[in-house]
């Protein structure tokens, strides 16, 4: 069709629309050159607190780590204590499920001092400290909470990336360690075993937390995980590919290794202490391991992010759950290492099995294995973490 | 062709005052009915793919903390293609795997509907939709209990000793394949269920009157007219089923990684953003290669 006025042709619009799209957004942005830095100080960052107004409180945390009623699933026992007794509406939501997937999530509006909608986040010690490193996270006031204060563990106290106790909290702690089916395979005991015993091979997983599945690695060439060099960190790696690269290692995996060993898929697995006990319950095949060579321990912790705007209330969140009794009835239900003194004897009364389970009160045989992670700077981290990841295959 | 050729465009013809005001309505009236789709593909399309194009080119030694300075770092490009090739082959290799299987199945299954179901023709439609209404994950992980080691699928395997022993479907290379295949099948078959439901079936019957054998029928009549539906299908497969990392993650092991599951862990674990950015780029262009490729010798430029 030929006129006065040139007929708009698909192809025409498409390049017109691109190009000069392409144009404007590239004057915009490339303007901009690069990203701004994603460090926050307390000067620049400012939060501001409305819980003497509002009686709410959001709260993230990871799937299964909250205690439900046996009846109903929707009913969460301490949480809904909490609310009876402060009458702080609590919205809680199961949107952890990986850290690093949860950083993602969050970090374009705490890198620019924005907030999230979160008041509490539950994150690994890694995590935690890297956010706590970045300033993304609010000081908490000591004097609001005095339980956490007075029941501590005290190997939870000081750590490294918050030596003065008022950036982190723990939520839970647990153990990483070995774990095996045994209806799919006989009793394991050492890392190498499960890195290089034939009738295991294609049905091993490990975790994809680095921290945990390399601490373990180090531990079991004899090298500390809290203080090693880079050539031992490669060796432990070396070790590692070499069962990735014969397929002895399947997958690695979150969370989701925990029905992939109940139903045999795989036999045997780095795994995380809660998981094995929960699965232990249904299934008493299913074992977890404290290596001899040493086991791995971490917290998850409750932070305050910045431009949370329930600071006060979020305080008297976790003030409640350092209460003995109240901890105990998490720990009852979750089964993890549970991080608040007084809380075994309180056990005694809601269930004597479990106050004397050595993964949950873990004693002076379990501790003095334990080791935590080596604190990383920025550099130290992308560098392990590249390497570690080619490993794993991404 | 045009689209937009038949909107009457005044044809220059300048007559009274009220119809040039008209006809000035109607020349702007196109742009307008776009505005809406073009100020999305702007902001939502245009805008972060500049973007990720100048992240691609960041200072791979900035960090997250003190930001990343643009500096036009090319190498960033070679650096990421010389660590990640065989992910990135791998991609294109399942893909490509993946689309031969679901043109076996998908053309028959397309053709079958379009122009054999009769009343059930709906239905099977549904039947093609229905697990879309579930979401993407789900039924990745609904194969893994199908791929089971200990499930019906992989025991009837080994009855039949099409698998050894200790062999297994899941955390291998055909795991992953099925995966795809099932997961983007009914972006296949849509498109060319469509053109094969326009098929006009006297056309097959004039094949056959002159004595044109059914299977050279198909190769002159039907496949030729199926082909904007195949095209349509086949990108439509193709495309997200090499960027995809779900079913590698879940289905495979590291050694069946693609180049999605790099480009996620270079974004969201290892905070490599020039790497992922130019990782995602490489993989676009390469994918963008194959498309016109692909669309100059099927020789349908229509489709563009």
């Amino acid at each position: 069709m030929r006129s006065a006025f040139r007929p708009l042709t698909r192809r025409g619009l498409l390049t017109g629309t691109l190009g000069s799209a392409a144009l404007l957004a590239a004057g915009g942005t490339l303007a901009g050159c690069g990203t701004p830095a994603a460090q926050q100080t307390e000067e620049g960052c400012v939060s501001e607190d409305l819980s003497g107004t509002e009686k709410k409180l959001a709260f993230s945390n990871w799937p299964q780590y909250m205690d439900v009623d046996d009846d109903d699933n929707a009913k969460r026992p301490s949480l809904d204590g909490f609310v009876s007794k402060t009458g702080i509406q609590v919205a809680y939501t199961e949107d952890v499920n990986d850290n690093n997937e949860f950083f993602g999530k969050v970090q374009n509006q705490l890198a620019a001092c924005q907030g999230t909608g979160r008041d509490i986040m539950v994150l690994t010690d890694w995590m935690a400290a890297r956010m706590i490193r970045l300033g993304w996270i609010q000081k908490l006031d000591k004097a609001n909470l005095p339980n956490v204060e007075a029941n501590l563990l005290p190997s939870l106290r000081n750590r490294p990336f918050d030596v003065d106790n008022h950036l982190a909290v723990p939520w839970q702690s647990g153990l990483a360690g070995l774990a095996y089916n045994g209806r799919v395979t006989g009793e394991l005991r050492t890392l190498d075993e499960l890195l290089t015993r034939p009738d295991l091979k294609g049905k091993v997983t490990a975790l994809t937390e680095m921290r945990d599945t390399m601490g373990l690695l180090l531990m079991s060439n004899g090298h500390n995980p809290s203080d090693f060099t880079s050539s031992q960190f490669d060796d432990a790696l070396n070790k590692l590919k070499r069962a990735v690269d014969s397929g002895h290692i399947r997958r690695f995996t979150g969370n989701d290794y925990a029905p992939d060993l109940a139903k045999g898929d795989i036999a045997a697995c780095i795994g995380w202490s809660g998981d094995i006990i929960q699965l232990g319950f249904d299934d008493e095949q299913i074992k977890f391991v404290v290596p001899e060579s040493g086991v791995m321990l971490w917290s998850d912790n409750m932070l305050v992010p910045n431009k949370a705007t329930h600071k006060a209330n979020a305080e008297a969140l976790i003030n409640y759950y350092y209460d003995p009794a109240v901890a105990a009835q998490l720990a009852a239900y979750v089964n993890y290492i549970c991080p608040v003194q007084g809380a075994q004897a309180e056990m005694e009364k809601i269930d004597p099995e479990l106050a004397s389970n050595p993964l949950i009160f873990p004693d002076e045989a379990i501790l003095s294995k334990a080791r935590v992670f080596m604190a990383l700077d920025e550099k130290q981290e992308r560098e392990y973490e590249t390497k570690f990841q080619q490993v794993i295959g991404a | 062709m045009s689209i937009l050729a038949h909107v009457p465009a005044g044809s220059g013809q300048p007559a009274s005052p009220p119809q040039t005001a008209r006809s000035a309505r109607y020349r702007f009236l196109p742009y307008l009915l776009l505005l809406p789709g073009a100020a999305w593909l702007l902001l939502f399309f245009a805008v972060p793919l500049v973007q990720l194009a100048s992240a691609s080119l960041y200072d791979p030694e900035g960090s997250l903390s003190t930001g990343y300075a643009l500096t036009w770092a090319f190498g960033n490009y070679p650096t990421a293609l010389q660590q990640y090739w065989p992910q990135f082959s791998r991609s294109f290799l399942y893909a490509g795997m993946a689309l031969v299987l679901a043109l076996l199945m998908g053309y028959p299954l397309a053709y079958a509907i379009a122009q054999k179901a009769g009343r059930w023709k709906n239905l099977l439609l549904v039947c093609v939709v229905a697990p879309m209404f579930t979401s993407f994950l789900v039924r990745t992980l609904a194969w893994k209990t199908i791929l089971s080691d200990n499930g019906w699928l992989v025991g009837l395997l080994r009855d039949v000793h099409l698998l050894g022993p200790d062999g297994r479907l899941l955390a291998t290379p055909i795991a992953v394949v099925l995966g795809l295949t099932y997961n983007f099948l009914p972006f296949l078959v849509l498109p060319l269920y469509a053109s094969l439901e326009r098929l006009d079936y006297r056309l097959l019957e004039a094949a056959s009157d002159l004595y044109a054998s059914p299977l050279k029928t198909f190769r002159r009549v039907t496949l030729p007219l199926s082909m904007p539906g195949l095209i349509a299908g086949t990108l439509l497969f193709f495309i997200p089923a090499t960027g995809d990392y779900i079913n590698a993650e879940l289905l495979g092991t590291p050694n069946q990684y693609m180049i999605g599951n790099v480009i996620d862990s270079a974004f969201l674990v290892r905070l490599d953003y020039p790497q992922g950015a130019a990782l995602s780029f490489l993989l676009m262009s390469a994918i963008l290669a194959v498309v016109f490729v692909y669309l100059r010798r099927a020789g349908t430029e229509d489709v563009l």
